[in-house]
């Protein structure tokens, strides 16, 4: 339902942007590459979306990494050392940065399903500490590397299409079937829903939550791997910064609850998507860059308040009784 | 139990005397009382800010506006000082109004329209840097006679150190947040909310203007704690203070409360303000460390103290068989 409602908001910036700029649309051939605004607002989005639809599994379980972040610069700085300072074959390189995407993820995973801390105090460790580490890592320096495989994962294209936006579908599909056409998405949903029911019920809640995390982790670590062979370096301190508040902003606005429970993998999709156009609409519409961040709060505001229980409530006041059961789902009032 | 309540404060208070120990035991200048009193100085408006989330934390919320509005107030005061001229107590009247507004509003949007705090306030962070940024874009300096005579203003110790007004504001605030949470109405109305909402409301409490003034309190402290911060650095930057909330955080956390709510003192955020602070005391006295050691460290402690809180959690529902598991 509320992903109708993204799609149709996303397909009206676009409407609004095209009208701004009549080439907003095109999609030309240069080179044999795609070009055109669309391809840059998807490439521009792949970091954020790979993030979002992770987190959307995370928030699903009713917790919150607020690492992701911090696991991009770890993950972004070994990356870059390792292809600045060693003799390492590419993929090897890869596979590292993954493998500490695994192990911060285990790290998290570790803290909120075997000690259980609350998963926000938890997750707020690695990223307080995270940039931390990569700054010891990087020894505070930017890192610049030349690595033609690498460099390729950031910048590069197969059949015209940028290799980002590649990577980026290849995992939304995976994440769509691999959680959707499982029974994974429903354990994770029952999880966010009641622990202890779905304990009881027989689904191994810990394995779940310690799964979410690594996914986490180790999305993440792809996405910094792809921010560090975007720039071909890494800033410890900058790389993914925020990112995680942009994400779950996003997962969100996708109607999902922090409370756990609900979640919207192509609804986080939407939600990246909107605010990347958005931007990219700023941009075209020749609005000062400094209005982006008052206009983007105020449209996120707007999505999310109009989103809310007690706004719906009183819509449904306002609509044919046929209607508003449809759209506006009441839910007990009990839940002050 | 008013023991047991202590209990977190009073480990916290043990970190902060084992850091001030291992300090002054390695190096010499770390017993001057300049060093505490530069240390208070220095996390004045992080003490302030902190005053503020502990009641937010307290009723069960959060607020990842702070930084931004420390930002935000000192940019507007920054504008109302050079460009319209105005008296600088006209314009920290008028920054710290339109930070309880501000506050206000976010509070209604949580109380009213039920919104998750979190996501609420981090709408309200990117709205007032955004706002910073469409006000000035550069870092501009904050200076007024009066603001020099204000800072002129000091009382000096034995030793080298002495107390600023900057410190002296904190030390009002902290007393008046104290009173505020123990010997009040409000105070009592915000443990019952943090504790359990439905019960308060069932009791007859005043769960959502509760909810709307802790908000506003949280916006007013941390105006205050921007305009400590800019006269502090004496200059306004629409980018200053950037991760601000997260330290406020990990201090209220380390002082003892917990993020759901109802369970937290004042003087455990100060005690763990103190904690951040001299950690990055002692990196800096060492002088050839990484600052990123100065992160890593705070978690490390950070998740100490979270351990030791599990561990005493633990021990406190003990008696209740049926809440243990």
């Amino acid at each position: 339902m509320k992903t109708t409602w993204l799609i149709a908001f996303w397909l009206l910036l676009v409407s609004v942007s095209t009208l701004l700029e009549p080439d907003f649309l095109t999609i030309r051939i240069v080179n044999g590459r795609f070009f055109g605004s669309l391809i840059d607002i998807l490439h521009h989005s792949a970091p954020a979306i790979l993030v979002s639809l992770s987190m959307a599994l995370v928030i699903g379980t009713g917790n919150i990494d607020l690492s992701v972040g911090a696991i991009i610069a770890i993950a972004g700085s070994v990356t870059a050392v390792l292809a600045a300072y060693s003799q390492l074959s590419p993929y090897l390189i890869l596979a590292c940065s993954l493998g500490v995407g695994l192990i911060c993820g285990l790290w998290n995973a570790l803290l909120v399903a075997v000690l259980g801390l609350p998963s926000f105090v938890a997750t707020l460790i690695l990223m307080v500490s995270g940039r931390g580490i990569a700054q010891i890592i990087t020894d505070g320096q930017v890192v610049t590397f030349d690595s033609d495989f690498i460099n390729g994962l950031g910048n590069g294209h197969l059949w015209g299409i940028p290799s980002r936006v590649l990577i980026m579908g290849a995992f939304v599909l995976f994440m769509v079937v691999f959680i959707r056409k499982t029974a994974l998405g429903l354990f994770i949903e029952a999880i966010g829903a009641n622990t202890r029911a779905s304990y009881l019920a027989g689904v191994n809640t810990l394995g779940i939550v310690v799964f979410v995390y690594l996914f986490s982790g180790v999305s993440a670590a792809l996405s910094g791997v792809l921010l560090a062979a975007d720039i071909q370096g890494a800033d410890a301190a900058n790389m993914g910064l925020w990112i995680e508040l942009d994400a779950i902003l996003a997962v969100v606005m996708a109607g999902a609850s922090l409370f756990g429970g609900r979640m919207s993998l192509l609804g986080a999709v939407m939600g990246v998507l909107i605010i990347q156009t958005l931007t990219s609409m700023l941009l075209i519409s020749g609005f000062p860059a400094q209005y982006s961040l008052v206009i983007k709060a105020l449209v996120v505001i707007t999505l999310i308040i109009a989103q809310s229980e007690s706004v719906g409530q009183k819509l449904s006041r306002l609509l044919p009784r046929q209607l508003s059961r449809r759209w506006c789902p009441q839910k007990p009032r009990e839940e002050l | 139990m008013t023991d047991r309540k202590f209990a977190p404060v009073w480990a916290t208070l043990f970190i902060f005397l084992m850091l001030y120990g291992a300090g002054a035991y390695h190096y010499a200048g770390f017993r001057d009382l300049l060093v505490l009193s530069n240390l208070l100085t220095d996390n004045a408006f992080l003490i302030v800010a902190g005053i503020g989330m502990t009641f937010v934390i307290l009723s069960g919320g959060i607020d990842m506006s702070v930084g931004a509005m420390i930002a935000l107030v000192g940019v507007l005061m920054g504008t109302m000082l050079n460009d319209y001229g105005y008296h600088p107590l006209t314009a920290i009247a008028i920054a710290l109004l339109f930070s309880m507004i501000a506050g206000t509003f976010v509070g209604i949007l949580v109380a009213v329209f039920g919104l998750q705090p979190f996501v609420v306030t981090l709408v309200a962070m990117f709205l007032y840097r955004g706002i910073a940024y469409l006000i000035n874009l550069n870092s501009v300096p904050v200076s007024h006679p009066f603001l020099t005579m204000l800072s002129d203003i000091y009382f000096p110790l034995p030793g080298r150190g002495g107390v600023s007004i900057i410190v002296l504001v904190t030390g009002l605030l902290l007393v008046l947040g104290v009173v505020l949470a123990h010997q009040t109405r409000f105070g009592m109305n915000v443990y019952a909310v943090g504790g359990d909402r439905k019960v308060a409301y069932l009791m007859g409490l005043p769960v959502i203007p509760t909810v709307i003034y802790v908000y506003a309190l949280s916006g007013l402290f941390s105006g205050i704690a921007g305009v400590i911060f800019t006269l502090y650095t004496g200059a306004a930057y629409p980018l200053a203070a950037i991760g601000v909330e997260l330290d406020v955080i990990t201090a209220v956390v380390m002082g003892g409360a917990m993020l759901t709510g109802g369970v937290g003192l004042v003087v455990g955020t100060f005690l763990g303000c103190l904690v951040l602070g001299i950690i990055q005391t002692l990196i800096a006295f060492d002088g050839t460390l990484n600052s990123g050691w100065t992160k890593v460290a705070i978690a490390g402690f950070l998740l100490l103290f979270l351990l030791l809180q599990k561990g005493s959690v633990r021990f406190l529902v003990r008696g209740y068989p049926d809440q243990a598991d």
